[in-house]
């Protein structure tokens, strides 16, 4: 049994961190992950990583904008750590390599971001979250002695002992087959997020909510399911992203009228207001006619000067050009709000600890929460690194500290039961997993996304049941050890179904508008009664709701107005 | 919505069976993808069909692939496009064009696991480890950030949009006939640190990478890597980044290939046109000193380019006998020379890399300068 102090779960940004340092503390890590680490969704984080790192910024500002970003949902606490630390975090990334941008006199320069006060967008091209996590994996192949890493390694199950504390995950090595079940006295979840049960989403294919799943089944609380993102500026169709640093730079939204449009819903921060209010705000001029006939409005670039475009935005001009066949430094682009990010997701302490003991989560998996009810555009980034830090630190302070349980091998029987399970559905039993998955991103994108009521998430969350009955006989094609895709597939339609359904639980539960979650039946924010956390815990009648408290330091909630 | 018809060569390694091919039909929009192809293969009619894949926009490096021979990515290949150049191979070969299907390989260079699924461990990873693929900063970090010229970080910038799809590496010719050749990608990934400021070991990296003989000296100059490319890193060209800092650093190249260049560069200068009788001395020995006593490398190139000569005098291609006598070529008449020396300084005084990645394509770069011009 293969055997670590600390085992990573997901090779992204926060699981590379998290490996990093549980390796400086000098425990034994492995870090597995489903793809080979570069391949994680962190590359694709464009614009860039927020920081009070300027002489006339300061950690409180950022943390501010943090707050009134999350709609006054997110905790004070975690989001004073988060932006306190910033700055050394930025400084730790420019001395491992990471190439940020320069000002003229070869200083760090920023770019504005959407709902900050202060341009204080770190940056790389538009290519940060590349830039950064091939730089974090360029350490792990420095340090390969100190982190062991498992490349495209499927995990299936965390195993509990019987005090109930964490002490391995069952795997499958995409390579062969094989299952493998590993100990560790920590183990850490940074999987990612969940944007796959959304269809379009500008979420990878991988992004299947494994680790919030994982961590649901063995009776961790998840918190803030309902807050999922929409990002203001997505291609129709394929939901591929255009960064908010095109907004940053300087480019407008236009109606189909030629309007500008955000003048009417935020008239000081115009295009830079939260992701929010701008989705809001499109998707209403979509919804009263004034967008285009393929449901968008247009985001025009040619505002900005071209070679500022090249420079800065080299990324969305490829993607302009190969994916929609526009030339953004000619003419607009049409762009509407499309499903983006996970603010919800495993709650944690600020040092990634979950509800099970041994249990730790950091990223986008997790739910610290510094994001709230919306996340401000680069602070993911942020989010993914500090918390990956203080996972990864606290992961290993706990495996020196304990002695550390043998998981039992009844739940590698499990999962390989379950695995002969789906091999043996027959051919036409039942229905494919990829028309299962996509009826539930249709339904999701319909029904709880920008704008949402009581009548729609109940629909949705009816169709989420009925399909995870549905995906009980659905059958795959491939009954092979190498690399078997279609068999994962089917896992991961498991763990999407069970994201699916706390997010419809929690949306339905929150009657009130609040960041991301807008119901059109409560159109207020009711900070007497829902100024608060939902958490859920999985029972055998689905997600159990509890409440939890908003932490608040010095920040009272007030409206928010851009 | 068209339809095409995709050509994929599988592997089934489970099978006991060698590789084959296997047609599919697919219906969908022309400017959807390869890789959306593929997708809708597996998701309507055979979920074993393997290929890595995830972002589905050019940013993961995941779904390396040959489309009708051509190596790229999945999911930036436009279908449409790819049945174009299918249609174009077709032609060219005299076969008929009517549904031409459209043919997907796995990545060149590297071995097949699955279907499109290749073994980028063994080869791709191996050789990017093989160039110290991590930051060797000297002494203790400064308190805040490294202070360095704006330029080095955005011409590195242009190696780090590497997504390490192994496009290059699966169409790198040199790597099939040396498969030991550290290749396109890694030696890409050395250019960004060898590029870098920050990097304090830059000379030991150089000499490593000058002296390994299968390093970079063994770029054949192909272009299929620069073709190949998805994000316009242009491995070639930074390849030939490495070459010019090691001729810089004054390390021997084992082709003469730097002080071959300068050999010409100097000898134009000086007389307008090529002398080439000049030229191999120059190359070897420069100046008086390689007149008087040449080095014996001179030497045995010269006696070895004799049979050249001899042939470029039968075919006619030398037709004047005394353009074999080192110095005697004359130079430019009147003042023509001046020109070429005016030319000389104009190139000095505009030092500057003509760089892709940041300026876009010739003619937007006339477009940014008209821009530039009237912002003032």
């Amino acid at each position: 049994m293969p055997s670590h102090d600390v085992l990573v779960i997901g090779a992204g940004l926060a699981g590379q961190r998290a490996a990093l340092a549980a390796a400086e503390e000098g425990v034994s890590v492995g870090i597995v992950s489903k793809v080979h680490p570069v391949r994680s969704h962190s590359n694709a984080a464009q614009g860039g990583i927020n920081a009070a790192l300027n002489p006339g910024d300061s950690w409180e500002s950022h943390a501010f904008d943090t707050i009134k970003g999350s709609d006054y949902l997110g905790d004070q606490d975690a989001i004073e750590i988060m932006t306190r630390e910033a700055p050394e975090e930025i400084l730790h990334l420019e001395h491992l390599g990471v190439t940020f941008h320069r000002n003229e006199e070869g200083k760090l320069g920023t770019r504005a971001f959407g709902g900050a006060s202060a341009a204080r967008t770190y940056y790389v091209a538009d290519i940060t979250g590349q830039a950064i996590m091939h730089v974090l994996y360029e350490q792990l192949m420095k340090y390969s002695e100190q982190v062991a890493r498992y490349e495209e390694w499927f995990s299936t199950a965390l195993a509990i002992d019987e005090d109930g504390e964490c002490c391995g995950v069952v795997t499958r090595n995409v390579a062969d087959g094989s299952m493998e079940l590993f100990q560790a006295k920590s183990v850490i979840l940074a999987c990612g997020g969940n944007g796959q049960v959304w269809k379009p989403t500008t979420n990878a294919l991988i992004c299947t909510g494994d680790g919030i799943a994982m961590a649901y089944r063995v009776g961790a609380k998840l918190m803030d399911m309902e807050m999922i993102q929409y990002h203001p500026t997505t291609l129709a169709g394929k939901g591929f992203l255009i960064t908010e640093g095109a907004r940053g730079e300087g480019a407008h939204l236009l109606n189909a009228n030629g309007e500008r449009f955000m003048e009417k819903y935020a008239p000081n921060k115009m295009e830079l207001a939260s992701r929010d209010v701008v989705s809001r705000a499109e998707q209403t001029e979509i919804d009263e006619g004034r967008g285009f006939p393929d449901g968008t409005v247009a985001l025009d670039i040619t505002v900005v000067p071209k070679k500022r475009v090249h420079e800065a935005l080299r990324e969305i001009v490829l993607v302009g050009r190969d994916f929609a066949g526009v030339d953004i430094t000619r003419e607009p682009i049409h762009i509407k709000p499309g499903n983006h990010y996970t603010m919800g997701g495993v709650k944690t302490d600020v040092d990634g600890r979950t509800d099970i003991p041994g249990l730790y989560s950091a990223g986008e998996t997790a739910c610290v929460s510094v994001h709230g009810g919306n996340r401000l555009g680069a602070n993911s980034l942020l989010d993914t690194l500090i918390f990956g830090r203080r996972s990864g630190a606290d992961a290993a302070a706990r495996a020196k500290r304990i002695e550390g349980s043998r998981p039992s091998r009844q739940v590698l029987e499990q999962e390989d039961a379950m695995i002969a399970e789906i091999n043996s559905r027959e051919k036409g039993s039942g229905r494919r997993v990829s028309e299962i998955k996509l009826e539930l991103g249709q339904t999701m994108d319909a029904k709880v996304a920008v704008f949402r009521d009581e009548a729609g998430i109940a629909e949705a969350l009816e169709t989420v049941r009925r399909l995870k009955e549905e995906a009980k006989s659905a059958y795959i094609d491939d009954h092979g050890s190498v690399f078997n895709q279609d068999l994962l597939g089917a896992i991961e339609l498991g763990y999407m179904l069970d994201n699916a359904e706390c997010t419809c639980v929690a949306a339905l539960e929150r009657r009130e508008s609040r960041g991301a979650q807008y119901r059109t039946d409560f159109p207020e924010r009711n900070d007497d009664e829902w100024l608060k956390h939902i958490d859920l815990e999985q029972t055998d009648d689905g997600p159990e709701i509890s409440y939890s408290e908003v932490t608040i330091t010095q920040w009272e909630p007030e409206a928010r107005t851009y | 919505m068209a339809e095409y018809t995709i050509k994929v060569r599988r592997f089934q390694p489970e099978s006991g069976e060698g590789p084959y091919w296997e047609e599919f039909g697919v219906e969908l929009e022309p400017s959807l993808s390869v890789l959306d192809a593929l997708l809708q293969t597996k998701d309507r009619e055979d979920g074993s069909l393997a290929v890595r894949c995830s972002c589905r926009a050019a940013i993961c490096g995941s779904c390396g692939m040959k489309i009708n021979g051509q190596s790229g990515l999945g999911c930036k290949t436009q279908i449409g496009e790819a049945q174009e150049r299918a249609d174009k191979v077709a032609s060219a070969a005299g076969e008929p064009v009517a549904a031409t299907p459209i043919v997907i390989e796995p990545m060149g260079n590297m071995p097949v696991v699955k279907d499109l699924v290749t073994d980028m461990e063994s080869t791709h990873w191996t050789k990017i480890r093989r160039v110290t693929p991590w930051l060797l900063p000297h002494g203790e970090p400064p308190e805040r950030e490294y202070i360095v010229e704006p330029e080095s970080m955005i011409d590195i910038t242009q190696s780090m949009a590497c997504i390490q799809c192994g496009a290059c590496v699966s169409s790198c010719l040199s790597m099939e006939a040396d498969p030991d050749f550290i290749g396109p990608a890694a030696l890409a990934k050395a250019y960004r640190f060898v590029g870098d400021p920050r990097d304090a070991e830059t000379v030991e990296r150089l000499h490593d990478l000058a002296e390994d003989p299968h390093g970079i000296y063994d770029c054949t100059h192909c272009f299929s890597c620069v073709d190949a490319c998805p994000k316009d890193v242009a491995p070639m060209d930074q390849i030939m980044r490495l070459r010019r800092r090691a001729g810089e650093e004054g390390i021997e190249d084992p082709n003469s290939g730097h002080d071959h260049e300068i050999a010409f560069v100097k000898i134009i200068e000086k007389k307008g046109t090529l002398d080439e009788s000049l030229l191999l001395q120059e190359s070897f020995a420069p100046g008086l000193k390689g007149k008087l006593k040449p080095s014996k490398r001179a030497i045995k190139e010269m006696l070895g380019s004799i049979p050249t000569a001899i042939r470029g005098i039968r075919t006619g291609k030398m037709r004047s006998l005394s353009k074999l006598i080192p110095g005697i070529h004359h130079k430019l008449p009147d003042g023509a020379q001046d020109e070429v020396k005016a030319i000389y300084r104009h190139a000095e005084e505009h030092n500057e890399e003509f760089n892709l990645y940041i300026k876009g394509d010739e003619g937007e770069l006339a477009e940014i300068e008209a821009e530039e011009a009237a912002n003032g």
